[in-house]
């Protein structure tokens, strides 16, 4: 193991988070089997007070996580230099065999903890908490993830070894291979920018229905989170491309760095936010039939919808604008109208 | 306007020390009437206060708020119904020292995300109905006990709600200031406020403005008319 | 929307009043929480200091490094390796290097001794890095003298010091010419320490070092990319371990956080009970509480970061050279170039905030818990 300030920190993070959660699953059990919401007894009230500690709780994970998910990609990147070969995040990522299943079990946590954010909302709207049970239920699969995730790191973060000189001889011959982000594209940058004003298309489209009908909440859900597949995918096989100006340069990560103006936040940021807001309304609407939310319910969706579209829409905008001001042309008709075309076929 | 069916309720519930402080109430309130509750301490009354007033949640039985059952309200909720429909004057006035008796005024409205200009406005004007507006801007622990009171009446107004409920409001002032509380109440009640008190100064349950005094004795009621 | 974030304000406002109303404990609070980010702090901006340092240094010296190797040891190398790498396609320059150590009874010190290629020095002369100068108060024009390996005197007169700005590596510094040394050590024409191999193309420095090493068998090649991998991560766990060491340090300060949001006063737990029964619920209390906490935070992260830049950066960082630096008897004593990095502030960011923040979820969650209708007991 790399003995480093951020990879402890991370480790710290994710632990600690994990067994916060875990350290409600006795709690969780017992809503399940004894939640009573029109029972006055004092173990009711003492449920019902416990509730908030465990929203609370989530709160605090949900923004640990995000915030380690920027610090472990980050960390990653600037990790390159103890690699031979690897150049950036990527090369780190790829030193053993848990590097890239950590980053994705971080994501899925995040969103896993987003969503049950959503849900606890919508259950504190409803004055006899419908989906208590739901909830409940949700986090004894949540506290795995969590744990899950918090594993995996420790296992990547266990297997690196930095390549130093040796006493003995020189390393030289331990690894000149360069592990670099080419391989990661594997789309075509048209293909891939197409795909994703596609799919962005479709969300503004269903995106639609559900603010003038206030249906259609899971298939936008749906749609949201292909966007964001796609979106990733863009983001390697082309966008890095124009922010890099460098045909075979593809990573994900390197737009993040100084060097290039911190621009990757702009981008990831809303591409976050409007998946986590996505998966948020596709958990709204089946609420929607509660006799108890049929107010709030429908509300709520319509926020996160338009929350979401909003995010994609800013994601959308600073794609272009990267493509736009960028010196580098891949393909003979500009991609900047493709991407426009399509934005503009789902939103009137 | 609250009616209350069989209610009960019980602390420290399956332990030892299991003690039931109401043994099945059944009681309504009428909206702009004056009523007293009265008994000795420990007979349940100030409960029923808390019960009535949103502030917990009966053991069992049910409460009705305007037709609508509150019985079984999460706190969540029951807060919502209480800082809209309720103003609370305690037998301490609890003010929270180290601020102004306007901010002390204005603390219940905090919540509900009122701008502040507005806000600070209203409790001027409450402070200024109650004859101490000069007192406005001085820290809650110099205030004498009628000043307290009446500031901690001018909080329990601030968010216009439809119920007074005070707790013992003479137990701690001298007849002068008493006599001052009651005229208090009956600008109330002439305003349409529905008043409920605990009590068992005579003072207070003989006065004229009380529509209808309450007894109670060991968690049950020994009703009188008034 | 609107009343939303008029309820933040309010809360926010609400939030300042209280923390100013106990003033005492708050600046207790403040300055344990400071002091616990100034001593990560002043870790973290010390080591990143002083591995860029490392860096920029590095940056100037050759790209490939040939040691011959005899039985293990480093040993010289003869001149004719020198023709045998010049040879070698894509070779831009070899240089024969020569240094060692050279203990100085008086000072009781090592001190460097190089030979440098440019300027050159005359026999008899000698330049100084800082700490020599301060350990033999010796000022440009006075003698020095050391015994050679034979144990006859060789005798230099002082010609100048080095100042400090790149003391890091130049402090214990001692420059000769090439005849004083090899009279010094007794090392006969022909002998190198080292060779310095500089490429005319970058990316090929992998290559090169592959054909040296076919070509001559018997040496260690050691490449500067590998020199800053082993610095970087030397340094790294360096500071790893200083804050593991400090790991207690944290944990006692999340348990102090613990007891301080735990042990409410009866004052505060009466104006919790207050403010739930004046219609506040127990999620507004537990974010009240929060914003406190996150006021407390920030205000104690940047106060203690800026005095940790201020101490590290301009005081000579006192507390924890001998632990960063090196167990040497000669400190280098200089200022370090002021240097932020984001990575490090997240870093710590999460060392001091998170702990306290998990800390007192729980402490916070049983003050807001208080029933309403307690005051009226």
């Amino acid at each position: 193991m790399i003995f480093q300030p951020a990879i402890i920190a991370l480790l710290l993070a994710s632990l600690t988070g994990a067994l916060l959660v875990a350290g409600q699953l006795p709690f969780s059990v017992s809503v399940l089997r004894h939640w009573n919401t029109a029972s006055g007894s004092e173990r009711q009230l003492e449920m019902e007070k416990r509730t908030y500690l465990v929203s609370t709780l989530l709160a605090v994970v949900l923004a640990a996580e995000l915030a380690s998910l920027v610090l472990f990609v980050f960390n990653a990147d600037r990790m390159s230099t103890l690699f031979v070969g690897a150049m950036c995040a990527v090369g780190t990522l790829n030193v053993n065999e848990f590097g890239f299943p950590s980053l994705y079990l971080k994501m899925a946590a995040f969103f896993a903890a987003s969503g049950w954010l959503a849900l606890n909302h919508l259950d504190s709207r409803g004055h006899d908490y419908p989906l208590v049970r739901v909830k409940y239920g949700a986090l004894l699969v949540l506290c795995p993830l969590l744990l899950a995730a918090a594993g995996v790191q420790l296992a990547y973060f266990l297997g690196l070894r930095a390549d130093v000189i040796a006493s003995c001889c020189s390393t030289l011959f331990s690894g000149n291979t360069q592990v670099t982000s080419d391989r990661l594209a594997t789309l075509d940058p048209a293909v891939a920018l197409g795909v994703m004003g596609g799919a962005m298309a479709v969300v503004f489209a269903l995106g639609r229905r559900v603010q003038a009908t206030g249906r259609g909440g899971v298939a936008f859900a749906a749609a949201a989170l292909l966007a964001f597949v796609a979106a990733l995918e863009a983001v390697v096989a082309a966008l890095s491309v124009y922010v890099y100006e460098m045909p075979h340069h593809h990573c994900p990560f390197c737009i993040l760095k100084g060097e290039y103006g911190h621009v990757g936040y702009a981008l990831y940021l809303p591409l976050f936010i409007a998946a986590a807001l996505g998966l948020a309304a596709g958990i709204c609407q089946p609420a929607c039939r509660i006799a108890s939310l049929t107010e709030a319910a429908p509300r709520i969706l319509r926020r996160c919808v338009t929350a979401s579209m909003a995010s994609y829409a800013l994601f959308g905008l600073v794609a272009a604008w990267l493509v736009w001001r960028s010196h580098l042309i891949l393909m003979e008709e500009s991609p900047i109208n493709a991407i426009l075309l399509n934005l503009s076929g789902g939103q009137p | 306007m609250i009616r209350l069916t069989d209610v009960r309720k019980a602390f420290n519930q399956g332990r030892e020390n299991e003690f039931w402080a109401l043994k099945g109430i059944d009681l309504s309130v009428e909206a702009g009437k004056v009523t007293v509750f009265r008994g000795p301490s420990g007979s349940g009354k100030t409960t029923l206060l808390t019960l009535v007033g949103c502030l917990a949640r009966p053991t069992s039985g049910r409460v009705r708020l305007k037709d609508r059952d509150i019985s079984g309200l999460p706190e969540r909720f029951l807060t919502d119904i209480r800082r809209s429909t309720f103003g609370f004057v305690f037998q301490q006035f609890n003010l929270l020292k180290g601020i102004t008796a306007i901010e002390n005024v204005m603390i219940p409205a905090y919540p509900l995300g009122i701008d502040r200009t507005e806000l600070s406005r209203r409790a001027h004007a409450l402070l200024e109905r109650l004859d101490i507006a000069p007192k406005a801007r001085s820290n809650a622990e110099w205030l004498s006990g009628g000043e307290a009171q009446r500031v901690a009446i001018a909080r329990a107004l601030i968010n216009d709600p439809e119920v007074v409920i005070a707790d013992e409001p003479t137990a701690n002032l001298d007849s002068e200031r008493s006599k001052q509380f009651l005229d208090i109440v009956e600008t109330l009640k002439e305003s349409g406020k529905t008043v409920l008190m605990t009590s068992h100064d005579p003072l207070v349950c003989e006065t004229a403005v009380v529509d209808r005094v309450v007894s109670l004795r060991d968690g049950q009621l020994v009703e009188r008319g008034g | 929307m609107n009343s939303w974030i008029g309820k933040q304000r309010n809360l926010l406002d609400f939030t300042l009043s209280s923390l100013s109303r106990r003033r005492g404990k708050t600046l207790g609070m403040l300055a344990v929480y400071t002091s616990i980010v100034f001593v990560l702090a002043s870790v973290m901006l010390f080591s990143h200091a002083i591995r860029r340092e490392a860096a920029i240094v590095l940056v100037k010296s050759p790209e490939v490094l040939v040691q011959r190797m005899v039985a293990g040891r480093h040993d010289l190398i003869p001149a004719r390796y020198l023709d045998a790498i010049r040879g070698i396609r894509g070779v831009q320059s070899v240089e024969g290097r020569l240094w060692g150590y050279l203990f100085d009874p008086s000072a009781a010190a090592n001190y460097t001794l190089m030979v440098p290629a440019s300027p050159r020095i005359e026999p008899g002369k000698v330049i100084i890095g800082d700490a020599v100068a301060r350990a033999r108060s010796a000022e440009p024009g006075d003698l020095m003298s050391f015994r050679a390996h034979d144990g006859t005197l060789v005798q230099f007169k002082v010609d100048g010091a080095i100042g400090r700005e790149s003391a890091l590596v130049s402090a214990d510094l001692f420059l000769v010419s090439e005849t004083d040394f090899r009279r010094l050590f007794g090392i006969p024409e022909g002998l190198f320490t080292d060779l310095a191999v500089s490429v005319r193309n970058p990316r090929e420095v992998g290559k090169i070092a592959e054909k040296i090493d076919a070509a001559l068998p018997d040496t260690r090649i050691v490449l500067r990319d590998e020199i800053l991998r082993t610095y970087e991560s030397v340094f790294d766990w360096r500071e790893g371990m200083l804050l593991v060491l400090l790991a207690g340090a944290i944990l006692a300060f999340a348990i102090f956080s613990w007891e301080k949001a735990s042990g409410l006063s009866a004052e505060e737990k009466r104006e919790i009970g207050i403010l739930k029964a004046v219609g506040w619920e127990t999620g507004d209390v537990i974010r009240l509480k929060m914003l406190e906490g996150l006021v407390v935070s920030l205000s104690a992260f940047l106060l203690g970061y800026l005095l940790a830049y201020a101490h590290v950066f301009h005081l000579g960082a006192g507390l924890f050279e001998p632990a960063l630096k090196g167990w040497a008897v000669m400190y280098p004593k200089y200022r370090l170039t002021p240097f932020v990095d984001e990575l490090q502030v997240a870093t710590l960011f999460f060392f001091t905030v998170f702990p306290y923040t998990v800390a007192t979820v729980v402490p916070i969650w049983r003050a807001a818990i208080i029933d309403p209708d307690q005051v009226m007991r």
